[in-house]
């Protein structure tokens, strides 16, 4: 953009902001004019200077350019299904979590439920009730899945036992890694924990798993960054809506499924649990997306956004120029529509490592592609039209491979910007699941939220506190 | 949240986070103000001086209040006015939402939020801009002038109250980019044909200004445009640029850029007085220039009405006479001091400049020797002796539009000096033009006119006979109520202490 000013040369337009009678003027004067509508940055003035430190940072644009390019770059692979404990180095009795790091005292009732549930699936405990005691006494060593390539839907509790899906980017060698995902209803990522739950991860580890691992090895890798950018032009937005990605994950693994030589009953029941899972292809698209922003990561000066995940309990975000620190708020409550008879008051706040779709543009930011979803989470075409729209105005980049058909093939908005969350006051649109509050419950509903500004203060600040202070008046 | 009490009282909304423009809030407060059976209204943001004006409406407002705030405070004897006043504000504040952000894409898609989306929707029109005007409250004018920069656009900053280190951080990042930034607190600015901000409408020609400050440089183009000579562009720096921190980055930028325009004949140079050490830096740029370069810089013995006509001779023009007009009946000469109550920070700082020649130390808001008492008007703005007011300071426009927009603060003033048998003269400046406000006249020419004439009063009409007030119009008010009006601001001033006894 850099060149010799035109200003004197050309005919003028003018970009305004602010003031309406100075656009009323260019107007009477018959001179193109187009409007910005303004409102003051995020919060309440305590943000602005740093917000211009950061705009002032010399590295910034550049650092952003970089970043952004990684992401976008990155060519997401399914290349293994492992068990948890192999493919991480997971010693046994370790689990991880959604979300930035969490204690067992602030932790929410989905997120213990379903850590109540991996200990009696691992056999550290023999009941709910004993895994109870075990974690509240401290000995149970917990960490983010974030902390190690992983990510996991909800609670997103992963443990050694259970099998995850392994992606790779072959340009970068980088690997990220996810749970298969269990179904709806009751089950373990809501924090459900009962025997059907455990049975289920059981069979998951005993039968799919071998036969997932064994087909993909035999199909050979799996461009799964080419399914996600199909799945968005057939109505799927990555996150609440799976469809067409789970059907073109089984068309790319049946042949071999098939010709396995497995037991046909295995088959059978393996194809019927994956083909009638919407969410299945979740737990592909989360990997995508986790090796996508992980790319994005530790460019000095970069304000990109590179990891939005919530544990129940606190929303966290990581930027690239702020290496592995977590900037939390409380993490909201979403609004949406509830299952049967559960109500609001029966609903978590927001919980799992998923919001890393968004965090990757697609999800509730590229909800404009899925108008089939918007009743399911409460809102309507027109909203979620309006919503991927709004959604540019805080993003770096539009990503060539994932485009939306309905606005007119635009690239997916990509790169959540903290600066432009901080500056127009826009945050990014979620779609989520919600889990209930209580224990055990497992699904209530599902809806809409957005991350806590408290996120994008904090990290605003520490960005401003790394750039260079601004010269001396 | 409603406050509410007994007969002629004031019912008070607050609406959290309402973000709106100042200067379209006070066409709602009018309106709501207009409504039969109200005593008073205020449509505002709660900033300071709106809370201050609130709490004369004996409005009581919730602590906690603040300038992200809108307030609706409505004053009336009865609680149906009072509801009916609150539902007129809603239906004009929503109005006002839908006005100049209609659809232009020819779909439904919402206005532009950033600088951004706001290009890729002009260009998407078949208009790419080259140029962002930026008119937020100052503290948030960098993070916009910082995008427009980066999305490729030179950036007017209209926005006074900008701090220094913004300013410097933004035009050290243009200079990176090779954009110019004009401001901040840039109040005029002609860019092929186009007026930005405070802007009269001027003939086009062969001059090119470089302008460190507004009303200065509304002045030359006016005294130009009167004398015949046009104006191709006038590209305003910011009254900041040439001082020691900024050090003259815009107008070093600006000077290149019009000496490079095929259409710039001669170039003028008009600035408040500027840092000594930067003025060498103007002087030596400009010397090194294949267009010749007229510097006008006030408190080196300039004045803006003699290096206009110095630019009419250099075409070679006869010495023009600048225009005046004249009340039917004689103005009596009067014992006392000269009050001088001005909106144009320039033209308050020329006139101060030819009255202390005769008067010695005149009090002002903007000193012209800062930090001597004799020169300092206390804060409170009230003193005995010679004064000049500048009421577009940025101390005096925090949070409310700018006198030249909203003039009812001067007029105030204006009726209080007219009572005060101390007061000798009093000279005012009212500036026409795009932008200002459509019948500036009329306040001042209503308080002359009411004060019943014992104290002349002799004005600077910076106006051009294009402008949308008409000068004609607007001097012919003026003399009508017995003020002198004149074009030139230096002839005005001396005629002030000429009415001196």
């Amino acid at each position: 953009m850099s060149g010799e000013s035109t200003l004197l040369a050309t005919d003028p337009s003018v970009v305004s902001v602010g003031a309406g009678l100075f656009t009323d003027a260019l107007t009477a004067q018959a001179v193109p004019v187009t409007p910005v509508e303004f409102a003051p940055p995020m919060g309440d003035g305590a943000l602005d200077e740093a917000l211009v430190r950061v705009l002032a940072d010399p590295r910034r644009a550049q650092a952003n350019a970089t970043a952004v390019e990684r992401v976008l770059a990155v060519r997401p692979q399914l290349v293994d299904v492992r068990p948890a404990g192999e493919a991480l180095g997971m010693a046994p009795g370790t689990f991880y979590h959604a979300g930035p790091p969490i204690t067992w005292e602030r932790a929410s009732g989905p997120l213990r439920g379903a850590l109540m549930g991996a200990m009696v699936f691992e056999g550290v405990a023999s009941t709910p009730e004993e895994a109870q005691q075990v974690l509240a006494s401290g000995a149970v060593a917990l960490d983010s899945c974030h902390h190690h390539a992983a990510v996991g839907p909800m609670a997103g509790v992963i443990s050694p036992s259970m099998w995850v899906f392994e992606l790779v980017d072959e340009a970068s060698g980088r690997r990220a890694f996810c749970s298969l995902n269990e179904g709806l209803g009751k089950v373990l990522r809501y924090g459900a924990y009962g025997s059907e739950v455990i049975e289920r991860l059981r069979w998951m580890s005993a039968v799919l798993g071998p036969l997932l691992r064994d087909a993909v090895r035999a199909a050979g890798a799996i461009d799964i960054g080419a399914i996600i950018a199909q799945m968005l032009q057939m109505g799927d937005e990555g996150h609440n809506r799976n469809r067409s990605g789970t059907l073109m994950l089984l068309r790319e693994l049946l042949p071999a499924l098939i010709t396995s030589g497995a037991p046909a009953t295995d088959l059978a029941e393996a194809v019927r649990f994956v083909g009638g899972n919407d969410h299945f292809f979740l737990n592909l698209v989360m990997p995508a997306g986790k090796l996508m922003m992980d790319a994005g990561r530790d460019v000095p000066g970069s304000t990109l956004v590179v990891a939005m995940a919530r544990n129940g309990t606190d929303f966290g975000i990581q930027v690239s120029g702020t290496g592995d620190t977590w900037f939390t708020g409380p993490a909201q409550t979403p609004e949406g529509l509830f299952l049967g008879a559960y109500g609001p008051d029966d609903a978590n706040p927001d919980i799992g490592d998923s919001a890393i779709t968004e965090t990757c543009g697609i999800g509730g930011m590229a909800m404009a592609t899925a108008p089939a979803i918007v009743r399911f989470v409460g809102g309507d075409v027109a909203f979620a039209l309006a919503t991927s729209r709004s959604m540019y105005e805080i993003t770096l980049a539009e990503n060539p491979a994932f485009q939306l058909p309905v606005l007119d093939f635009r690239g997916a908005p990509t790169g959540i910007d903290v600066a432009r969350v901080v500056r127009t006051g826009i945050l990014p649109q979620i779609n989520t699941g919600m889990a209930g509050k209580v224990a055990g419950t497992g699904q209530v509903g599902a809806g809409l939220v957005n991350p806590p500004q408290e996120c994008f203060a904090q990290a605003l600040l520490a960005l401003a506190e790394a750039a260079p202070k601004l010269p001396e008046g | 949240m409603t406050s509410k009490t007994a007969a002629s009282a004031t019912t008070v909304q607050i609406r959290k986070g309402a973000y709106r423009d100042s200067v379209a809030l006070m066409s709602v407060s009018r309106t709501v103000a207009g409504f039969e059976g109200v005593t008073a209204a205020l449509v505002a943001m709660a900033t300071e001086l709106n809370l201050e004006l609130l709490a004369q409406m004996d409005a009581e407002v919730p602590s906690g209040t603040g300038p992200n705030d809108l307030v609706i405070a409505v004053r009336a004897d009865d609680e149906a006015t009072r509801s009916a006043a609150l539902e007129l504000a809603d239906t004009e504040l929503a109005a006002m939402g839908r006005s100049g952000t209609g659809s232009t894409g020819g779909d439904d898609a919402a206005p532009p939020r950033s600088m951004r989306s706001a290009v890729e929707r002009a260009a998407g029109n078949g208009t790419p801009p080259a140029l962002a005007l930026v008119s937020v409250p100052g503290r948030y004018a960098a993070a916009e002038a910082f995008e427009a920069l980066e999305t490729g656009l030179d950036v007017l900053i209209f926005s006074d109250n900008v701090p220094v280190a913004h300013e410097i951080a933004l035009k050290e990042r243009a200079a990176e980019l090779g954009r110019l930034v004009m401001g901040p607190d840039c109040g005029t600015a002609v860019v092929g044909g186009a007026g930005l901000g405070f802007a009269n409408t001027v003939r086009p020609g062969p001059v090119g200004i470089v302008a460190a400050s507004g009303t200065g440089a509304q002045q030359l183009m006016c005294l130009l445009d009167a004398a015949g000579v046009g104006v191709g562009h006038c590209l305003g720096v910011g009254g900041r640029d040439l001082s020691a921190a900024v050090g003259g980055r815009s107008t070093l930028q600006a000077l290149q850029l019009l000496d490079a325009d095929e259409a710039t004949e001669r170039i003028v140079v008009v600035s408040k007085p500027p840092a000594p050490e930067v003025a060498a830096a103007v002087r030596a740029a400009s010397a090194a220039l294949d267009t010749p370069v007229h510097l006008v810089l006030l408190g080196t013995g300039d004045d803006i009405s003699a290096a206009a006509a110095e630019v009419v001779t250099a075409f070679g023009a006869p010495a023009p006479t600048w225009p005046s007009w004249f009340p039917a009946g004689a103005v009596t000469p009067r014992a006392g001091a000269l009050r001088g109550l001005f909106c144009g920070g320039t033209l308050a700082d020329e006139a101060m400049l030819v009255a202390a020649r005769a008067l010695g130390p005149i009090a002002s808001n903007i000193p012209l020797r800062p930090g001597e008492d004799a020169w300092t008007l206390p804060a409170d703005l009230r003193h005995d002796g010679h004064l000049v007011i500048d009421f577009g300071d940025d101390t005096l426009t925090a949070g409310r539009p700018h006198p030249m927009i909203d003039p009812s603060v001067r007029e105030e003033r204006l009726r209080a000096e007219l009572a005060d048998p101390a007061t000798g003269v009093v000279l005012l400046d009212l500036v026409l033009g795009h932008g200002a406000h459509p019948d500036p006249a009329a306040g001042v020419a209503a308080a002359v006119r009411d004060s019943g004439g014992t104290v002349p009063v002799v004005v600077t009409l910076c106006g051009s006979s294009g402008d949308p007030q008409g000068l004609e119009r607007q001097a012919t008010v003026l003399t009508d109520a017995g003020a002198e009006v004149y074009l030139s601001n230096a002839a005005a001033a001396r005629r002030a202490l000429e009415l001196l006894e």
